[in-house]
């Protein structure tokens, strides 16, 4: 059997599978016994065996070919034209890449950390690997809708019982605006199918649709999709959730489940409903670029670095809807189809690389907190003089998270801020303004936090980085700085599928009425 | 009259037959040894479903001058029934020993139900269908009352008796208005009456209709006919409770379906704004109103009514689509609901209830087994994906959304946010909160096992759901 025709089954099996073992193995109670140990072993091997089968993924991924690869169907409601149909294009490849990238870290970093039913919580984020593997690689949409809910149980476990001290408040408010948000995406789905008479995603897209089917439409996919992004101005479940959930949580949702609500309005929204995405492009870079100016501001007064980090996900994350939806002021003010790619790629430039930079940051703030259980930024000062190895690391997170040039983070803002030039000099200005506020409470965190005096006594006797917490970040480091300075590898890969969907935007749904 | 032409009803004989040796064996038996009427009545159960499938014809069969009908429809709900009703008396038997209530006047009464809920699912003429309900009905009332010691049971078993009296003379009443306008009992014959006459259709029939939908509303649990259900859902003991929650849900169903959509299907027009009005109010109340109540009994009794505006709503649409998405509506919620009260027969033991939700408390830390379980029925019941609920909301919302009712299937979906918030506190309690008692789970093994096939049934009825889809749809009919 060759491996290619299943190769995205076992990216969404593989870690559920190993999951359940690493929960059947259990811990015994004791994150110290060896029952533990076996099951820590487990776990870190069924996500490295992922990131292989990941690698085989981008070994023998096809750049320049914008159709669907390892195309995998089978039917699986047949009464409902619902199949087994999974199939990644350069759109989802990179973010499957992302997910098995930062699932082991997500392990090694949780190794000895986590003391209080360890099983289950390596057992939930195999799982949630598994279940968000599967939101990307899925052509259903009742399969999309399947992972994309059932993604919503281990994280909401994850933040409610490693969370922090108001835990169960940010993990039910997170899961009822999540849930409420996707409701409305499920009635759409199924409204679709009554028009085009299956579930694919192709006949989604095939099917023609009146400007007012898809403006309605469009609002409900508008709510599944911000609220995960998430966008101004359902963006207030983020900061609760992120500064309770655990590290690992923290950076799973930032690195990786930010990540849906964009790769749903570029594989759902715009395509399904090019002239309701063409009619709502104002509302859309409004709503992108309050995110990028007010809550840059927002983040500028955190005190506590979670928090901080949060705000500036929303910021970063206001430049990949920017991304996506300059496409239709630039078709119409130059005809300029470069300049519309460009933008689309630049979002997704910017999905990936603050997959990485956020992580990471969310990972730093997790090192710190091992070390003094507190997340104010007040409660630290000088930690760069007993941290001095963390203190560089986090120092390049945070420029790759100003946007440094040579660093991911600038790839992606330039080919925004590039594309809305050709748009409007006014988005240029708004969103060039990060450059401005994303520096000014970036760097101040740093200055608060990395140097300085130290400014409180424990500071002085925290220890360096160990080897686990080294592992993880030189890691993402490496992948930080590669992708500045070398980022044609993930271009190309998106070139062809990012150039197609161009092409198909321009084109109204209206004419096959 | 051969016997050969008996056959369909054949398994009501069979069990009719099998619950009198029951009765006669269970006097000479005494209570140290009641697993004998246990044995033998799941031993009927098994007989009368080798009888069902033996017996059932390949086609739509009718006998008694056509008031009595074997169809797809009947085969399925019989089924399933049979199948709940033996899930009910496995989560009984442990239970029902411990707190010294194991008479085998529990097994034949809910026999007994059995046969009634069987008579309403093969009635093709008003007549027979009353005749069904109330051998239920007075069964129901008489299991609620079951453990006479108790003041809570004997106060809820009055109230359904007094209420469940009242929907009956209600939906009789409405019965022979229906009667004096058509001229008929039959299904069948109401309908080609109103074929050949439309002029029947008018001010007196419909009132007929509406005093039969308060009747069905009433069995059904719908708003506003609902505030016997919580109460009776509490005040009877919990085996009583899972009894009552399943297997007559689908008598219900049958109810609606023989009624409204064969017998007066051609009237839809008359009884369906009607249906839709129990429907939206039973959405709305039963989810807004479960989040109020901190007794699991009474949080999963409106959790019934939500669903129950779920079926309707699907039900409301008269498409061949929309009863099959009721059915499956109806099986697969009743599974979930059996398991979900099953939870608190497994935390209870001997003089303790365990009915409240703090009961639930830490459960993870005490069986993380069967705390899954528990989060497999919460996230089902939600609708939440991979669990069964939600292959059930997606058929339901299908159906509303094809027959061309946006604005109720986004009322349907925002609905189910609002439950989520109760079931979601499930899952809290069990998973982020420290156990109040660590006592070990004392419930029988056979409990035990069948609540894991339960909840494991939940899992992978929403992974392959499709053929049970199938079997609901192709009753009616509606594949294309």
């Amino acid at each position: 059997m060759d491996l290619s025709n299943s190769l995205l089954s076992l990216l969404i099996w593989l870690p559920i599978v190993g999951g359940l073992v690493v929960l059947a193995i259990g811990d015994a109670g004791d994150a110290k016994s060896s029952r533990a140990g076996t099951m820590r072993v487990v776990a870190l091997a069924s996500s490295l065996l992922t990131l292989v089968a990941g690698i085989f993924l981008y070994a023998r991924f096809e750049n320049g070919v914008a159709a669907m690869q390892f195309v995998e169907r089978v039917p699986w409601v047949p009464s409902f034209g619902v199949d087994y149909h999974l199939g990644v294009d350069g759109i989802s490849a990179p973010l499957i890449l992302l997910t098995v990238f930062i699932t082991p870290l997500v392990v090694i970093a949780g190794w000895d950390t986590i003391k209080q039913r360890p099983a289950q919580y390596f057992g939930a984020f195999l799982i949630l690997e598994g279940l968000m593997n599967g939101v990307f690689a899925a052509l259903d949409g009742v399969l999309f809708y399947v992972m994309w809910e059932a993604m919503l149980v281990p994280m909401f476990l994850i933040i409610g019982v490693w969370g922090g001290e108001r835990r169960i408040y940010a993990t039910l408010k997170f899961f009822i605006y999540t849930f409420f948000g996707s409701v409305l995406l499920l009635v759409a789905f199924i409204y679709l199918y009554v028009q085009a008479g299956d579930f694919s995603f192709a006949s989604f897209v095939d099917v023609p649709l009146t400007l007012t089917e898809q403006k309605y439409l469009f609002i409900a996919f508008l709510l599944a999709f911000a609220v995960k992004v998430p966008m101004w101005p359902v963006h207030t479940w983020l900061p609760d959730a992120h500064v309770e959930a655990p590290t690992g949580g923290s950076v799973i949702l930032a690195a990786i489940m930010l990540k849906m609500g964009g790769y749903g309005f570029i594989r759902i929204s715009m395509p399904m409903l090019p002239d309701a995405s063409a009619y709502f492009d104002g509302l859309m870079i409004a709503l992108s670029l309050i995110a990028i100016v007010y809550i840059a501001f927002v983040a500028l007064v955190q005190k506590d670095m979670k928090k901080l980090i949060a705000y500036s996900s929303i910021a970063h994350m206001g430049f990949v809807t920017l991304g996506f939806f300059l496409l239709w002021s630039i078709l119409e003010r130059q005809g300029d189809v470069q300049g519309a790619a460009l933008g689309m790629t630049g979002g997704m430039v910017q999905m990936v690389s603050h997959g990485l930079v956020s992580g990471a940051l969310f990972f730093c703030v997790g090192v710190l907190y091992d070390r003094l259980h507190s997340r104010q930024i007040a409660d630290y000062g000088g930690v760069a003089n007993t941290m001095p190895m963390f203190g560089a690391l986090m120092v390049l997170f945070a420029m790759a998270n100003v946007g440094l040039p040579g660093t991911s983070g600038f790839v992606g803002e330039f080919m925004v801020i590039m594309a809305s030039f050709k748009a409007s000099a006014w988005y240029a200005f708004g969103a060039a303004t990060i450059l401005v506020t994303g520096a000014a409470y970036t760097l101040w965190l740093v200055k608060r936090v990395v140097y300085g005096e130290v400014g409180n006594p424990k500071v002085g006797q925290f220890s360096d980085l160990n080897a686990r917490e080294l592992t993880v970040l030189g890691v993402l480091a490496f992948a930080v700085l590669l992708l500045g300075i070398w980022p044609a590898p993930l271009v190309d890969m998106m070139a062809a599928s990012v150039e197609q969907l161009v092409d198909q935007l321009g084109r109204s749904k209206l004419a096959g009425l | 009259m051969s016997w050969t032409e008996l056959a369909p009803a054949a398994p009501e004989m069979a069990l009719l037959a099998l619950i009198c040796g029951v009765l006669v064996v269970d006097l000479f038996i005494e209570d140290a040894r009641r697993g004998i009427t246990y044995w033998l009545s799941m031993g009927s159960l098994a007989i009368t479903a080798i009888v069902l499938l033996a017996t059932a014809p390949d086609s739509r069969t009718l006998i008694f001058d056509g008031s009595y009908v074997s169809d797809g429809l009947s085969l399925v709900l019989k089924l399933s029934s049979v199948i709940l009703v033996g899930l009910s008396f496995v989560y009984a038997r442990g239970y029902l020993a411990q707190n010294g209530l194991h008479k085998g006047e529990f097994y034949t009464l809910g026999l007994f139900g059995l046969l009634g809920m069987m008579i309403m699912m093969s009635a093709n003429s008003l007549m027979t269908i009353y005749l069904g309900l109330e051998t239920l009905a007075l069964s129901q009332y008489a299991l609620v009352a079951f453990d006479r010691n108790s003041k809570v049971a004997a106060e809820s078993a009055m109230k359904y008796f007094v209420l469940g009296a009242i929907a009956s003379g209600a939906l009789l009443y409405g019965i022979s208005w229906t009667y004096g306008v058509t001229g008929h009992l039959g299904f069948d014959e109401i309908a080609a009456a109103l074929r050949a006459d439309p002029g029947l259709n008018g001010v007196p029939l419909w009132f007929g209709i509406a005093f039969m939908i308060v009747g069905i509303a009433f069995k059904f649990g719908a708003v506003p006919f609902h505030m016997w259900l919580p109460d009776v859902y509490h005040g009877a003991r919990t085996p009583v409770t899972i009894y009552l929650a399943a297997a007559p849900k689908l008598a219900a169903l049958a109810l609606v379906v023989r009624i409204l959509a064969e017998g007066l299907g051609s009237l839809y027009e008359a009884w369906q704004g009607m249906v839709m009005v129990l429907a939206v109010l039973s959405l709305v109340i039963g989810n807004v109103v479960a989040i109020a109540q901190s007794n699991i009994k009474r949080m999963l009794g409106y959790s019934t009514i939500a669903h129950v505006g779920f079926i309707l709503a699907a039900f409301f649409c008269g498409t061949e689509q929309g009863y099959g998405a009721a059915l499956y509506y109806a099986i697969t919620y009743v599974i979930m609901a059996a398991g979900s009260f099953a939870m608190v027969i497994l935390l209870s033991r001997k003089g303790y209830e365990a009915e409240n939700l703090s009961d639930f408390k830490g459960l993870n830390a005490r069986s993380p087994w069967f705390a899954a379980m528990m989060l497999f029925f919460m996230f089902s019941l939600t609708g939440v994906p991979p669990w069964v609920g939600f292959f059930a909301k997606l058929t339901a919302i299908e159906a509303v959304l094809d027959a061309g009712y946006p604005a109720l299937a986004v009322l349907m979906v925002l609905a189910s946010v609002v439950g989520a918030y109760y079931y979601l506190r499930v899952v809290w309690y069990m998973y982020f909160d420290a156990p109040q008692d660590r006592s070990v789970l004392q419930a029988s093994l056979d409990t035990r096992i069948a609540l894991s096939l339960n909840g494991l049934a939940v899992l992978a009825l929403g992974i392959v759901p499709s053929w049970l889809i199938r079997v609901c749809y192709e009753v009616f009919g509606a594949l294309q």
